[in-house]
């Protein structure tokens, strides 16, 4: 507190006063998630197809958000995909553990029906651009974990990109 | 002396035609709040064989406290699909006032139908410390004054004044629990006597174990429709024949907290004075506050109150006092209830409160 003296004293009024929160949670995944999430712990990207509209959500939150009902049809998706849209992380912030320049990108997994964000690696950021066909590198086997920290990052294929109209609905 | 206030009927008939709830229970370990509500969306549209393609408003009542992340009421319309894009709405307050913002815009004539849903978890964090926050953030605040030793104050108040006893109190608890026994989805029900409720140590001061709510992870969801759709879909719906809110000052030292004179407000404008109630369904997180309540409202002993068990037996946080709206609205729509009152609070120790009356037809 600022001055807990009251009128008493020639501190002045009390203009401003601190009071610290802090709250901690459990968070609860859910199960569609979780099996997201164990298929990470295998190197594994574990989407989810909705039974109606059959899109695939990679992660799904359990229900398709187009037809609100459950995803529970499991689909395994490839490690590679396109990069749908990016942006180039210039300004260096606390925590960080990337060196600058680094690429931001959207991924569209082969078969998926929704990006995710990932790291652009072993590519110039001025060579990036939209329609890059990418590939997932993982952590090491033994560094596996129920976390989007499995993959290392995304690197180019090499392949010829992706023709627009392919992924123009997902950006 | 003032004139009546005038009865919020509404220009247009209104009824609860669905109700749905999920089994409360102390921990949902597995499902996040959209796994939660899914089913409960399903059944309370299943229920009377329509799609979310027959609603034209949706509005939900949950708080992000709960979950620890911002927009999580966005998240949660995963739960009923809004493609194509519909007209959809939040409060950051029990779902029971979603209800009332929906019954406002149902009265405005554009739409004939609502989802209303209310969702949360109690147990992903610290409900004590989150309910600390709801208090005003200088003074109160900052002290993290828990909500049962808040509701012991209250409790003590009401003892002081003579107007109930740690009997009393343990009594309305051994009723609830003991109806509950009746309510599949009840997560605290039995049959133990007052003798053996008495026997508990206390948690705070004049109050014991059986005077809390339980800590309960729940949704639950109400259609509302217009008199012309209700009777397509149902064969007795419930008409919210009056409805009302009020707050009192969140300063709750500037308050009596042995009365609630917004719920008496809340019922006088709703029109519940006009007696012939058979059912009541209060919203009383603690036991004793149901005392208040019955007082606040002016209820007969006739009346059949929480016969559901109430907040005692199942307090899912964000939905409970929707789900006193949609217990009173069953008994009717089940025919062994002609005239319903339900209440639904919000903030701490009754601050605000709302009262609304079913009738059938």
């Amino acid at each position: 507190m600022a001055d807990a003296s009251g009128a008493s004293g020639d501190r002045g009024p009390v203009t401003a006063l601190a009071t610290p929160i802090r709250l901690d949670y459990r968070f609860t995944a859910g199960t569609a998630q979780s099996r997201t999430l164990r298929g990470l712990a295998r190197g594994k990207f574990i989407g989810q197809r909705c039974p109606v509209c059959h899109k695939v959500y990679m992660p799904s939150r359990g229900s398709c958000p187009t037809d609100g009902v459950g995803t529970d049809d499991e689909v395994e998706l490839p490690d590679t995909g396109t990069v749908t849209t990016f942006c180039v992380v210039n300004v260096p912030f606390a925590g960080q553990t990337i060196e600058l320049p680094y690429i931001c990108a959207q991924i569209l997994l082969d078969g998926a029906n929704i990006s995710f964000m990932g790291l652009i690696q072993e590519i110039p950021a001025a060579e990036v651009r939209m329609g890059l066909r990418v590939e997932a590198v993982w952590v090491p086997e033994d560094e596996l974990g129920p976390t989007m920290a499995s993959v290392r990052y995304f690197r180019p294929t090499g392949e010829p990109d992706a023709d627009y109209e392919t992924f123009k609905e997902y950006l | 002396m003032s004139p009546a206030p005038p009865v919020h009927r509404g220009s247009r008939p209104v009824a609860v035609v669905s109700f749905a709830q999920t089994q409360h229970v102390r921990r949902e370990a597995n499902r996040n709040e959209v796994e939660l509500l899914m089913p409960v969306i399903k059944e309370v549209f299943a229920n009377i064989g329509i799609t979310k393609d027959d609603v034209g408003f949706i509005c939900s009542g949950s708080t992000d406290y709960l979950v620890g992340g911002p927009f999580s009421f966005v998240a949660a319309l995963d739960a009923v699909g809004v493609w194509p894009p519909r007209r959809e709405s939040h409060v950051e307050m029990d779902a029971a006032w979603a209800l009332f913002e929906a019954w406002v815009l149902l009265q405005e004539g554009e739409i004939d139908a609502a989802l209303v849903y209310g969702f949360g978890k109690s147990s992903m964090g610290d409900l004590a410390k989150i309910l600390a926050l709801q208090l005003d953030p200088y003074v109160m605040a900052p002290l993290w004054p828990d909500p049962v030793s808040l509701a012991a104050l209250q409790a003590r108040a009401l003892i002081d004044a003579g107007k109930a006893s740690e009997r009393a109190i343990a009594e309305v608890a051994a009723r609830s629990r003991r109806s509950a026994l009746a309510n599949p989805k009840a997560q605290v029900a039995d049959d133990w006597s007052v003798d053996d409720l008495m026997a508990e140590e206390y948690v705070v001061n004049p109050l014991r174990r059986h005077a809390l709510p339980p800590l309960t992870d729940g949704a639950a969801a109400v259609v509302l429709a217009t008199e012309e759709r209700a009777f397509e879909w149902v064969e007795r719906p419930a008409f919210i024949t009056g409805i009302d809110h009020r707050v009192e000052t969140h300063a709750l030292g500037a308050r009596d907290l042995t009365v609630s004179p917004s719920t008496t407000k809340a019922a006088s404008v709703a029109g519940a004075a006009a007696g012939g109630i058979d059912v009541a369904e209060l919203h009383a997180p603690f036991a004793h506050q149901e005392l208040i309540l019955r007082e606040a409202l002016g209820l007969p002993d006739s009346v059949d109150v929480n016969p559901s068990g109430g907040p005692l037996a199942a307090n899912p946080i964000m939905s409970a006092g929707l789900i006193r709206i949609g217990e009173a609205a069953a008994r009717i729509m089940a025919g062994e209830a002609t005239r319903a009152l339900a209440h639904a609070t919000s903030g701490p120790l009754l601050q605000q409160n709302l009262v609304a009356v079913l009738e059938g037809t």
